[in-house]
């Protein structure tokens, strides 16, 4: 489960969150949702661990982002915008790298990174070089990463994005999954239709500011539209142009 | 520290997977004794030939001065009086670099000298060609002396006592010994050990922070629950690691090429067997921590792999200055100098390959400073982890 509130972050001029707060809870999957340069990559880092916040405070299952970033880094599983797997280790390697430094011990180590494997049906890549994956191939693999020791909360920053139709598919067959394990899974996209159909909850941000989140339902109602693209540029105004 | 020894064993293994790194990581070490090889017995062998061979020299006019010409033969300097046609030819062989030096003596030589007036002699050479600098030196020292010689036979002739001539005697008294002679020759040794030790760290120390960030891995690797500390650790190691190595097999590539150095023609002594290997190991190793906080430290104030490449190539340059202020002002080991990284390592090598014995207070003096100074480095690196300069 992630809270987060009143998120501030400034670089420089630029105020990347201004007074961010929601919710995402467990068993539900939550689309943070907007333009580019909307502030969706700032959040999903600072929930992450990686950047800090200015202001406002965030917990990620009960813990504080900025007091225990430890403790919050051993629930989330994250994927970032970059796949960012190691070009000279295989599949296999890559995964295993990311359950050691896990604490996982060797053979329970072992176990989950065949486990995930199998899961994600990727056994064709495990033995390759990262080098030579195509862009859906490595997100595939990464996913895999950041989910082998099996975190509560998963944390994917515009995970479907490049990918094609059967691997989007894919890798929302596994959102699924995770939400059915009683997960939260918690993933941003500037995509609506993917949005629409993978999410029970919505946060639409737009210049840094939470524009309007709830169900889809509840969005549809509240903007009065009945597309959710509609409704998508309702809640952000006229002057941004969702991409 | 189950984090460091498994991001250890990532870079390492990833780093060996890279054919590239390997081969340029090892360039150094593998290079640099055969490079030094070449260069010592070319110069050696340039010095010692000039020093004892007889040199030949065209000499236009010989005939009119027969006593010079006898002089120089007792020198070794061989007089080729039918060499040149022309003065001009003499000049322009001299200008092609075909003759190192020449000696044109004026018309009016032996007239001059049997008169008492000064004999008037053109040395011909090329000021700009490095190589010929020696036989005109040896040239000018003969002439030199026998215009003392002459000028002293005047002077008794005279009745008056050469002496008064030469109001101040010069004489030389030289300490040296020849080991300490090969100053400069030592001084490259260490060079090359330590530049080499270093350059086998740089792939591993950019692909493991600027690489790492620029292929967008890094991002990932921050939200695992590890300490940013244990991170630099592992990164840390896997450099110290790679540079030991490099260091390792630049001194057994050393020891198999001091078989080859002419270091009977420069006095010195050939014996650096596996002890001394061993010794010199042991004194350098420090480096190896030096280097890899020093280039961790570098690279993650870098953005990208290139410009980590260019900064942290000329930071490998830094640990060597020492060395050369060294080599430019000859120092004596102290206990003070042990605190001052690669100077210290250089003295200590020094005294290895003379075949001085170790000092253990220096040894441990030298390699706590320059382990500590690696360790500052590596703290820097940890604050920059730190930061979320790091991603940004």
């Amino acid at each position: 489960m992630i809270e987060a509130r009143g998120l501030t972050k400034r670089f420089k001029d630029v105020v990347a969150m201004d007074h961010v707060s929601f919710r995402a809870d467990d068993g539900r999957v939550t689309g943070l949702v907007g333009p580019n340069g909307a502030g969706k990559s700032t959040t999903l880092r600072v929930l992450c661990t990686v950047i800090r916040a200015d202001s406002g405070r965030a917990r990620v299952d009960g813990f504080n982002v900025a007091d225990e970033p430890l403790a919050v880094r051993r629930q989330i599983g994250a994927l970032p915008h970059l796949s960012g797997l190691y070009p000279n280790l295989t599949g296999r390697e890559n995964i295993a790298y990311y359950a050691a430094m896990q604490g996982l011990r060797r053979r329970e180590a072992k176990r989950a990174v065949d486990t995930v494997i199998e899961r994600l049906g990727i056994g064709d890549l495990s033995d390759r070089r990262a080098k030579g994956f195509s862009h859906g191939e490595g997100i595939r693999v990464a996913l895999a990463r950041s989910m082998v020791h099996r975190p509560q909360t998963v944390i994917l920053d515009e995970p479907t994005n490049g990918l094609d139709v059967v691997a989007a598919r894919a890798l929302r067959d596994v959102i699924r999954d995770l939400r059915r394990e009683g997960r939260c899974i918690l993933f941003s996209s500037h995509v609506m239709q993917e949005v629409a159909m993978l999410c029970d909850d919505l946060v639409i941000i737009s210049g840094g500011r939470v524009a309007i989140s709830g169900t889809p339902e509840e969005i549809r109602r509240r903007t009065g539209s009945e597309d959710l693209e509609d409704a998508f540029v309702a809640a952000i105004g006229p002057d941004e142009d969702p991409v | 520290m189950n984090t460091v020894t498994t991001v250890l064993a990532k870079e390492v293994r990833d780093t060996l997977r890279d054919r590239r790194a390997v081969i340029s990581g090892l360039s150094g070490a593998l290079f640099g004794p055969l490079l030094f090889v070449v260069v010592m017995n070319f110069t050696v062998d340039r010095t010692i030939d000039e020093g004892e061979d007889t040199l030949e020299i065209p000499v236009l006019n010989a005939a009119e001065a027969p006593n010079l010409v006898a002089h120089f033969a007792q020198h070794l300097i061989d007089a080729k009086v039918d060499a040149f046609e022309s003065r001009e030819a003499l000049r322009a062989s001299v200008r092609r670099g075909e003759t190192a030096v020449g000696l044109v003596i004026d018309e009016g030589f032996g007239t001059a000298l049997g008169e008492g007036k000064a004999a008037r002699v053109w040395v011909v050479s090329d000021r700009g060609n490095a190589s010929g600098h020696s036989s005109v030196r040896r040239v000018r020292n003969a002439l030199g002396g026998y215009g003392r010689m002459v000028g002293v036979l005047r002077l008794q002739l005279r009745g008056v006592d050469p002496a008064i001539a030469r109001p101040i005697a010069v004489l030389s008294d030289d300490v040296s010994t020849p080991s300490g002679r090969s100053v400069v020759l030592l001084g490259m040794f260490t060079y090359f050990l330590l530049f080499s030790c270093l350059l086998g760290g740089v792939h591993v120390a950019v692909d493991a922070t600027a690489g790492e960030r620029e292929r967008g891995s890094l991002e990932p690797l921050l939200t695992l629950p590890a300490s940013r500390a244990a991170l630099v650790a592992g990164k840390f190691a896997a450099t110290a690691f790679f540079m030991a190595i490099t260091l390792g097999i630049g001194i057994a590539a050393f020891s198999i090429a001091i078989d080859y150095l002419p270091l009977a023609e420069m006095s010195m002594d050939a014996d650096f067997g596996l002890e001394e290997c061993a010794m010199a190991f042991i004194v350098l190793v420090p480096v190896a921590v030096l280097g890899a906080g020093l280039l961790n430290a570098v690279a993650s104030f870098t953005k990208s792999f290139k410009e980590a490449q260019s900064y942290t190539g000329i930071a490998i340059l830094l640990p060597t200055l020492p060395i050369i202020l060294v080599l430019l002002n000859p120092m004596q080991p102290t206990a003070p100098l042990m605190l001052v990284p690669s100077l210290s390592q250089h003295l200590l090598i020094t005294g290895i390959v003379k075949g001085d014995p170790v000092d253990p207070l220096y040894l441990a003096i030298s390699a706590a400073s320059t382990a500590a100074v690696g360790i500052l480095f590596g703290l820097l690196a940890v604050w920059r982890y730190r930061s979320e300069k790091l991603l940004v």
